[in-house]
């Protein structure tokens, strides 16, 4: 008998404001201890909050980018409990009425290394249900270890401004659940609201994994807490699916639970029982009033959002004929995308396959050979369209092309500098390569009848005669076209 | 000098008759001579009053002045003050010094007033005699083996005994009406949001307001002059036009619509009270104000659905004081859940747990809908129950509490008893409506009895006229307690 694996996410995006999201202290990563925790960051007595329209922006942008609905009144809560790294006792979050309701995401899924994916893997599209997104305060850090036994308590994270997005129990397998978190990862990366540095925290997600016999109602679910990789949170989905399966089939029940992931022994442990669960209290926060957007806000952010991935993906396969892999390669960031887009601008569309081969070949090779991202490239789109517009154009020929690239990546510049200065041009004028052509026919008249006579092989022979004449400079095309010409006789 | 009102304190100072250095000078003797017995500061530090009271007078001899330039006034102690210890009346914040400026401390201070000092309160706000403090019993002026009401008594007590020009308060349920009341001066707690909540130390957060208690009426409109205005820092402060809330004192009273509430004059109120509220409504009338019976029909559910919400915010509220940050921590301990647990066991009273304990219990899992929510519904009833009854009438009256000042440890074993006691007062706080209470004569026991004007929202200007019009035709607040 087989087992259905099912997955719902909830991931904590922290939105990219320059302040908390509740007072006015810096939400820059990495500083010193305490130093960006203001009054409200501690929770002196008497402070109150004051809430950062620019998370609300984010949170609502989010809203329209998965076609959700934006909440006209959502209410803040507390959720009480006493943590050190909690500063008030309470978190402000939001509960029965969230900022985002009901939106949907469209992944691709991609074929895992290892257990999770079969052989015979075909990538496929697949549409996940977004439940909810609400807009929330995050905690601040215990130091543990810090001075003579003693834990540190890190305020600066306090009120960091996090978007929480559950998702519904959609995915089916690991595969699916990581092509989701990537999905999301992209998508709040490319509309702005989250920098997406999982190693900073910036996205973390939280796994509830279930295994049931198909057909039949969910089973429990065990939720791993924290992860902030997409490798990890692999390897704990497959750990922990294997685990339910094995207590299942060996007369155990999956008890509800917290667990953790430990990626140095690759073992998911649990961390509380249901048992152990919190009573949060719950209730409006009354600090705060209910927040109100109005359909003329909710507009006016629309009208910021950029062009989204999907759609991007449709105009790449529609308009230009990309294949779908191309598509989603090109779209997998928008640096990509618009790096992509200010290339065939240069180039035009009927050149757009030609800039994808480029991008997703030479391009993403030299970056990953020096381990650079997208942001990084030291050559810019419009260096890298004023030479692709030369490839087009039959100025170079594609080898030439790769010099031009190497001169630019290692120096810079402009292409049609790097052109002159190395002579790469080809030679496209056909009176100089019929000159060139009659002269090589001149000179090896008994190969001509060799070839003439059925030795069609010979063909690359002229071919390399004639470049080797030109320094290479011949346009390919072309100087195979009059040659086969003037040899035909 | 030390029965004057703001008005002539200020034309004192402007004239050179005194300094704002002699005047806080003057109130320090006096606290020192009397505080022993009424215990109505927690704090007093002369040597910042009379550094604010040299550049008060600086201020003036330069011819800046505002209306309270130079006036000593006594804070309550949930307001925090840099610099200033801060204490709302709990070992809590025992050795709790400041750091900020909470929104009325600035008012004050851009006014040119002086600090005075401190004043006691009941613990976090929560008591209604002012003998939850953790500093101490307040006394009150009238009767020192009296409870001076609460939470607000010492600041009623410093402003009956003369130990400051006027005081500010905080009311959540009563706590400036009711002590004012009791101590026989005038208070008010305006329409919720008019005065920032910014650096006052949270109770209940949706029913918590300042407000000024002074010895007339009219001292108190100048205070709210300066104590009220929009403060981006709190989410819950209203963006309105700022008002003069002296305005309308001199207006007379002919066509005034009183109404008063059924229920304000059943049982449980004094025979004394009742005779002197009802005296106080006959000159009303003679001052051309005519007079309709209302009903508030939810009154009874006032003090029940209050003490459900005020307590579940409180118990939220005060989860900050852990003993992580700041405040105290429990001397000994054996780990994380020990140092919670000894540290707020220990900091905090008695009233302060048994509310922090049915708060949260009301907001507990399978608790929230029965009464967390059903409080609620019932607090719009009681909101409803005051908008049907402006439309018969512009002012409500009726007795601040239900009798007069009762002796220390009368009520000390019946909490519910005590919470009686600001049964009148209650639903106005719930309704977010202005509320006072100005003295109106003499119980049985020559101890205050205090009458409450309920206005409809931001109408303190009209409520304020009531009051003046009344302080105008009887000396009932410029009485001051024997030996003061």
């Amino acid at each position: 008998m087989t087992w259905e694996i099912v997955i719902g996410l909830e991931v904590h995006a922290q939105l990219s404001t320059q302040t908390k999201i509740f007072s006015g202290a810096s939400t820059t990563y990495g500083a010193e201890p305490n130093t960006q925790a203001d009054a409200v960051s501690i929770a002196l007595p008497g402070v109150l909050p004051v809430l950062n329209k620019g998370a609300v922006e984010r949170a609502i942008k989010f809203g329209l980018a998965t076609g959700a609905h934006i909440a006209p009144r959502s209410v803040f809560a507390r959720k009480n409990y006493f943590y050190p790294d909690l500063p008030k006792g309470y978190q402000i979050s939001q509960f029965d009425l969230p900022v985002v309701g009901m939106g949907a995401l469209t992944i691709q899924v991609e074929p895992l290394s290892g257990p999770s994916t079969g052989s015979g893997f075909k990538p496929y599209e697949k549409v996940v249900r977004i439940t909810r997104a609400h807009l929330e305060e995050d905690a601040g850090k215990s130091v543990h270890g810090s001075s003579q036994g003693m834990t540190g308590i890190d305020l600066n994270r306090a009120g960091t401004p996090l978007l929480e997005i559950v998702s519904e129990p959609d995915m089916r397998s690991a595969a699916e659940a990581i092509a989701y978190a990537k999905a999301l990862h992209t998508l709040v990366k490319w509309i702005g609201i989250c920098d997406g540095n999982m190693q900073e925290g910036s996205f973390r997600c939280d796994v509830n994994v279930s295994v049931r016999r198909p057909g039949e109602p969910f089973g429990t679910r065990r939720e791993i807490k924290n992860l902030n990789s997409f490798k990890f949170m692999q390897q704990a989905i497959d750990y922990e699916v294997q685990w339910q399966i094995d207590t299942i089939e060996s007369g155990g029940k999956v008890q509800q639970a917290t667990i953790l992931f430990n990626p140095d022994s690759g073992e998911t442990r649990a961390m509380r029982s249901k048992e152990d669960a919190h009573d949060y209290r719950y209730f409006p926060d009354p600090d705060l009033l209910p927040l109100d957007i109005s359909e003329e806000w909710k507009e006016q952010v629309r009208a910021t959002l950029p062009e989204l991935p999907e759609a991007r993906r449709a105009r790449y396969t529609g308009e230009y004929g990309l294949t779908a892999y191309d598509a989603n390669v090109l779209t997998s960031s928008r640096e990509m995308a618009d790096y992509f887009d200010t290339c065939v601008g240069a180039v035009g569309a009927a050149g757009a396959k030609l800039c994808a081969n480029w991008l997703t070949g030479e391009l993403s090779a030299q970056l990953n050979r020096d381990g650079l991202d997208m942001t990084q490239c030291p050559v810019n789109p419009q260096q890298m369209g004023g030479m692709l517009a030369r490839i087009a154009d039959n100025t170079i020929s594609n080898s030439g092309a790769k010099e031009v690239f190497r001169a630019l990546w290692a120096e810079g510049g402009d292409a049609d500098a790097i052109i002159e200065a190395k002579g790469l041009k080809q030679v496209s004028d056909s009176g100089a390569i019929e000159a060139l052509v009659d002269e090589i026919i001149a000179a090896n008249a008994d190969k001509v009848a060799e070839y003439r006579s059925g030795k069609d092989k010979l063909f690359g022979f002229f071919v390399g005669l004639a470049m080797k004449a030109s320094k290479g400079k011949a346009n390919p095309a072309q100087l195979n076209e009059v040659l086969k010409q003037k040899l035909a006789g | 000098m030390i029965n004057a009102t703001l008005k002539h304190l200020s034309s004192a100072l402007a004239a050179k008759h005194i300094s704002s250095v002699e005047l806080t000078q003057l109130y320090l003797d006096r606290i020192a001579t009397h505080n022993p017995v009424f215990n109505a500061y927690t704090t007093v530090d002369a040597k910042i009053s009379l550094a604010q009271a040299q550049a008060a007078d600086a201020r003036i001899a330069a011819g800046l002045a505002g209306p309270l330039t130079g006036i000593p006034f006594a804070q309550k102690d949930i307001f925090c003050a840099k610099g200033w210890r801060t204490t709302c009346g709990s070992k809590m914040l025992g050795d709790f010094i400041a750091p900020y400026d909470a929104h009325v401390i600035s008012q004050f201070d851009r006014a040119g007033a002086v600090n005075l000092g401190k004043t006691n309160m009941d613990e976090f706000a929560m008591g209604s005699s002012n003998e939850t403090s953790y500093f101490g019993d307040v006394r009150n002026p009238w009767d020192p083996q009296r409870v001076p009401g609460g939470s607000s008594g010492g600041s009623a007590s410093a402003v009956a005994a003369r130990l400051c020009a006027a005081a500010t308060g905080t009311d959540t349920g009563g706590s400036i009406r009711q002590p004012a009341a009791l101590c026989g001066i005038s208070g008010i707690k305006p329409t919720y949001g008019t005065v920032s909540r910014y650096g006052m130390i949270a109770f209940a957060s949706s029913l918590d307001q300042a407000g000024p208690m002074a010895r007339s009426a009219e001292d108190c409109a100048l205070m709210l002059n300066v104590m009220t205005g929009f403060d981006e820092r709190d989410s819950t402060s209203l963006q309105r036009d700022q008002e003069d809330y002296s305005r309308d004192l001199n207006r007379p009273l002919s066509g005034l619509r009183i109404g008063l509430p059924r229920e304000f004059f059943a049982e449980g109120l004094s025979a004394d009270v009742g005779s002197r509220i009802a005296e106080a409504i006959a000159e009303y009338r003679k001052l051309g104000a005519t007079v309709v019976e209302i009903s508030l029909p939810n009154t009874r559910l006032a003090v029940p659905v209050y003490y459900v919400l005020a307590p579940a915010e409180a118990s939220s509220n005060l989860s900050r004081f852990d003993g992580v940050r700041y405040g105290y921590r429990a001397p000994e301990y054996t780990d994380l859940a020990d140092m919670y647990e000894k540290s707020r066991a220990q900091g905090f009273g008695e009233e302060v747990k048994r509310r922090i304990m049915i708060g949260t219990y009301v907001l507990s899992h399978g608790y929230y809908d029965a009464y967390y929510l059903q409080a609620q519904k019932i607090r719009r009833l009681i909101a409803q129950d005051f908008t049907d009854a402006f439309k018969q009438c512009d002012v409500i009256m009726g007795p601040t509490a239900p009798s007069t000042a009762f002796k220390l440890g009368e009520k000390g074993d019946d909490p519910v008893q005590m919470y009686l006691s600001d049964i009148y007062t209650i639903a106005v706080n719930l309704a977010g409506l202005p509320g006072m209470s100005i003295p109106c004569g003499f119980g049985d026991n020559a101890m205050p009895v205090g009458l409450q004007i309920i206005g409809n929202y931001f109408d303190e200007a009209r409520m304020l006229n009531a009051a003046h019009q009344y302080q105008l035709n009887t000396d009932w607040h410029t009485r001051c307690p024997q030996g003061l």
